[in-house]
């Protein structure tokens, strides 16, 4: 076991852990934060994906030990100081970006990244960017369509209703 | 995973000295180790991470090269080359997905030689020199075969010098569950020289097509591989994704895609 410290959205926090100790874990075991799912485990689908220092990682191939002092950001942290739903999170309800919602955090976070590095992103760039994020529900058109209302493009076609 | 410590060095020395323990391991991005490790494919007693050495994780220019420090991801490759070494950048713009790239590094990859791994087809192509702790090995002589290299026990990659072509680019053809290369091909134009490098295809790794690179040096364009001899389909990998003929075809396919988009 080794001591580690790191900040996870605003809050330090310090525990010790396991040397095999991923960060998936450590946020969801210990810190209970269950918000960042674990779909594969193999670093395929980024239903995992966390910020660690600002920065877009699958949280089930990093280890809690490699993030002693970083700063660390989960989907529990994305929502307006007063608990409103931020821009990303709003377009996905908005434009029926989730159907299952196993993959969302994943995607809200990887959203997140992709909006910090191109804040006008073409369609073809935002799917693109996803190629690491999986939706099994295969409902990428929402939430390319979420993503581009998110940056505030037109929406073409507007949302696909759910009913 | 089985259990084991983890130890997370600040600086170079202090990971060299790290490493001396009994089978103690390196661990870099760990985007290739850790899955392996969650397969039990692996076990070490102690990890040595080297992701928190800061003097490891830079890019710089010297004369008409470009250094890469071992610790440098990714995604500082696909940014901080772009303008000097275009080629490159968009190679390593094209590893894995955004968040794999935020964590796998250039000292990693150039370690693990993954027969599939994009950098060492531009490592062959450029004559890149591989730069560890405790000597400078041609790319030539750095890479052995599938998963082998140079390296000794203990010795880790603190950088790649890339000398910086005039023109090149990288093509792959995507295997499109993984999105490893099938084939993947760095071709680079010098003053003086062609390098071709060819990953993903070969049992033997990492190779370079040689025929090519004497014909592209009199003929830089797509048409000078219409009679050259292809690298034989004997020597190639077959699996599931592809036989070996189909990836022998793909080399020249591949090359003189490169060709037509190098810049």
């Amino acid at each position: 076991m080794s001591d580690v410290t790191m900040t996870v959205n605003g809050k330090t926090v310090s525990r010790a852990v396991r040397g095999n100790e991923l960060l998936v874990e450590f946020l969801r075991e210990q810190l209970r934060l269950t918000g960042t799912h674990v779909g594969c485990d193999t670093s395929q689908c980024g239903a995992c994906c966390v910020h660690v220092n600002g920065e877009l990682v699958k949280a089930c191939t990093i280890f809690a030990a490699e993030a002693d002092g970083a700063e660390v950001s989960t989907i529990e942290g994305q929502a307006n100081p007063d608990g409103s739903l931020n821009v990303i999170q709003q377009a996905f309800q908005d434009h029926h970006g989730l159907q299952c919602g196993f993959c969302t955090p994943g995607m809200v976070m990887a959203a997140a990244s992709l909006l910090k590095e191109n804040p006008k992103p073409s369609e073809q760039e935002i799917r693109h960017y996803l190629q690491g994020n999986i939706c099994r529900c295969t409902g990428y058109h929402n939430i390319v369509r979420a993503i581009m209302a998110a940056s505030g493009q037109e929406v073409e076609g507007g949302a696909i209703a759910a009913e | 995973m089985y259990a084991f410590e983890i130890e997370r060095p600040k600086s170079v020395d202090e990971a060299l000295a790290a490493l001396g323990a009994e089978e103690a391991q390196p661990i870099s991005g760990g985007q290739t180790l850790i899955p392996t490790l969650k397969q039990r494919l692996a076990m070490p007693s102690k990890l040595v991470s080297l992701s928190g050495i800061d003097e490891l994780r830079y890019l710089r220019r010297e004369g008409d090269a470009l250094m890469i420090g071992g610790g440098a991801t990714h995604g500082m490759v696909a940014r901080e080359a772009a303008t000097d070494f275009p080629g490159l950048a968009k190679l390593a713009g094209k590893i894995g997905d955004p968040a794999v790239r935020n964590r796998g590094t250039i000292g990693g990859s150039i370690a693990n030689n993954d027969p599939s791994a994009c950098y060492p087809s531009a490592a062959m192509a450029c004559g890149a020199t591989i730069v560890t702790n405790s000597r400078e090995i041609a790319a030539d002589e750095y890479f052995q075969g599938m998963f082998m290299t140079a390296l000794e026990e203990g010795e880790i990659v603190t950088g790649v010098r890339f000398p910086i072509p005039q023109a090149s680019a990288y093509m792959k053809f995507e295997q499109i569950a993984s999105r490893f290369p099938l084939v993947g091909v760095f071709v680079a134009r010098f003053a003086d020289r062609v390098g071709v490098g060819v990953t993903g295809a070969s049992n033997n790794g990492v190779l370079r097509w040689r025929e090519a690179e004497e014909a592209l040096a009199a003929n830089f364009s797509p048409d000078a591989l219409a009679d050259v001899t292809a690298p034989r389909a004997s020597d190639m990998i077959a699996d599931l994704h592809g036989t070996a003929e189909y990836r022998a075809h793909l080399i020249p396919v591949m090359t003189k895609r490169a060709v037509a988009a190098a810049e």
